[in-house]
């Protein structure tokens, strides 16, 4: 038997509002299992859990402000005997046509149904334990979660009748289940989108019709629905104050010749369908996380006992939402996955940065981080490292320059690359090691 | 598909990556990224929902006549060869 409590998403987080119960008790449950979804300064998170077992009690109502560490239900851990109630599989099919019984919403958390036939659980990556060092996760097969059949939660499928929603156009959120903020997301539909969301009901690709946006006016401070980006610059501040003041930071560039990596990189998608292109931050992603795992002392977390290297490169990516928030969740184990199956957590995490749900795992994961400017910006960033990481890669947009090669000149596309460092645990060599390292592997993209 | 038809697949495509813009004016005639924040990664993901909705294969060298809403929608009349 354990307390499930309320994790911290972030340097300085205190509270978040407990806004939707994503499984009930009885529930089985699995490591990386997404439980609750709580709003927080940086958006609707879903806490996952570490620990597999049966969801036993839930303690707080929706509705409720957490505080981190409060605990929020009681966990039956595996081979501790039956837990009160039978424990079912989540995955248990039930026809839309017979919803599950009326429940008090604010008391029992309600099974999702899936709409259609359902698929075997996903499996979402596992999440880090808190406060010490990540341990490696299993990834999660992007087209698994796009292939499962959706379930939709009791409180869902009320807010969707309510507002008119043709349910097959719906989109769930990666886990294969559409909720309270699908349905919200979606809202009241304009007339060219819900005639969008008919001819996308009626294609022969099912569900993935588009996410229109919430009823409500649009501000132009808000970037998704339910997102205070006052709320979240003031989170952003808090860290990065907190950064500023306590990491000692110092910082190497090099000008780096791309013109391999994205000579192979148009070679390489010409060859291939549109779906299956790489962006060039693919590619870029993959050599970073190598180059750190070369340099234990850049990758890991410091707290209290000091810095503890960690074993995986979980490796956040810097992503900005418009209106101004930035947020940079994780992609776990980078140094280990394909580059298609880079592209695929890429895309995945960018679309919900936009429009979904980001996981708690995701949040707090990062081993160090990745920000690259891109396009119609500046040659070069050096940027503030999240603590608790200890180091920061930081790149700017592609140049043509003037290029000099075997005492020949020529014009090739360039990058200006930072590594910036916490100098409590590494210094300036360590840091133009990772940076050599990663020029190195840049200029043979067909090995990344 | 006529133009109306593929307007409205362009619209879906810009909405189903970037679901805030929906209630957002679109001038079909500048690019996306100048009259919003777009970026690269953005577009790519724009680029597979066309070809997804349409089933148009779209070269890289073609990429720069999607920038626009009305551009697209003249590249996509094209490719799939409807009446305008």
């Amino acid at each position: 038997m354990s307390e499930f409590r309320m994790p911290s998403l972030g340097a300085d987080m205190e509270a978040g509002t407990l806004v939707e119960w994503m499984k009930r008790p009885g529930d089985r449950l699995q490591r990386g299992d997404a439980i609750a979804a709580v709003e927080t300064q940086k958006g609707a998170i879903e806490i996952q859990t570490y620990e597999a077992g049966v969801l036993e009690r839930i303690l707080v109502e929706v509705g409720a402000r957490v505080p981190v560490g409060a605990v929020l239900a009681i966990i039956h851990g595996e081979g501790e005997g039956e837990g009160q109630g039978e424990a079912q599989a989540a995955g248990e099919p039930v026809a839309l046509a017979s919803p599950p019984a009326a429940t008090p919403p604010s008391t029992a958390a309600p099974r999702p149904v899936p709409i259609a036939a359902a698929a075997p659980p996903i499996q979402p990556p596992s999440p880090p334990p808190v406060p010490s060092v990540p341990r490696p996760a299993q990834p999660t097969p992007a087209a698994v979660v796009t292939a499962t059949a959706p379930k939709i939660t009791p409180a869902a499928l009320r807010r969707a009748q309510e507002l008119g929603l043709d349910l097959t156009a719906l989109r769930p959120d990666g886990d294969g289940v559409i909720g309270l903020r699908e349905v919200e997301a979606a809202g009241a539909p304009s007339s060219v989108v819900a005639e969008v969301a008919q001819a996308a009901a009626s294609a022969p690709r099912m569900p993935t019709a588009p996410s229109p946006p919430s009823a409500q006016p649009a501000s132009p401070t808000t970037a998704k629905p339910g997102l205070d980006l006052g709320e979240m610059r003031k989170a952003i501040a808090a860290a990065m104050a907190r950064s500023w003041r306590e990491i000692p930071h110092y910082y190497v560039s090099s000008t780096l010749d791309l013109a391999p990596l994205l000579a192979w990189l148009e070679h390489r998608n010409a060859q291939r369908p549109v779906a299956a292109r790489l962006h060039y931050a693919v590619p870029l992603i993959k050599a970073v996380a190598l180059a750190l795992k070369e340099v234990p002392v850049l990758n890991g977390h410091h707290g209290e006992r000091g810095f503890e290297p960690a074993g995986s490169v979980h490796l956040g990516i810097a992503v900005a939402m418009r209106g101004g928030g930035l947020i940079a969740p994780a992609i776990l184990d980078a140094d280990t996955l394909a580059l298609d199956e880079i592209m695929a957590r890429l895309a995945d995490l960018v679309a919900r940065v936009r429009g979904g749900r980001l996981r708690s795992g995701e949040m707090t994961a990062s081993t160090a981080t990745l920000t690259n400017l891109g396009e119609g910006t500046a040659d070069a960033v050096q940027p503030v490292i999240y603590p608790p990481q200890v180091a920061i890669v930081g790149c700017g947009q592609i140049v043509e320059r003037a290029w000099a090669h075997d005492g020949a000149l020529s014009v090739r596309r360039t990058m200006t690359v930072s590594v910036g460092g916490d100098h409590r645990v590494s210094d300036g060599r360590s840091a133009a090691k990772c940076l050599a390292r990663l020029d190195e592997l840049l200029q043979h993209p067909e090995q990344l | 598909m006529n133009d109306t038809d593929l307007e409205r697949q362009v619209q879906a495509a810009l909405y189903a990556v970037a679901p805030d813009l929906a209630s957002e004016p679109l001038d079909p005639d500048r690019r996306y990224r100048d009259q919003f924040e777009f970026d690269s990664m953005d577009f790519l993901r724009y680029v597979v929902e066309l070809n997804r909705r349409t089933g148009v294969e779209i070269p890289e060298s073609d990429y720069a006549r999607l920038e626009t809403a009305a551009g697209a929608v003249v590249y996509l009349r094209e490719r799939s060869g409807s009446p305008g």
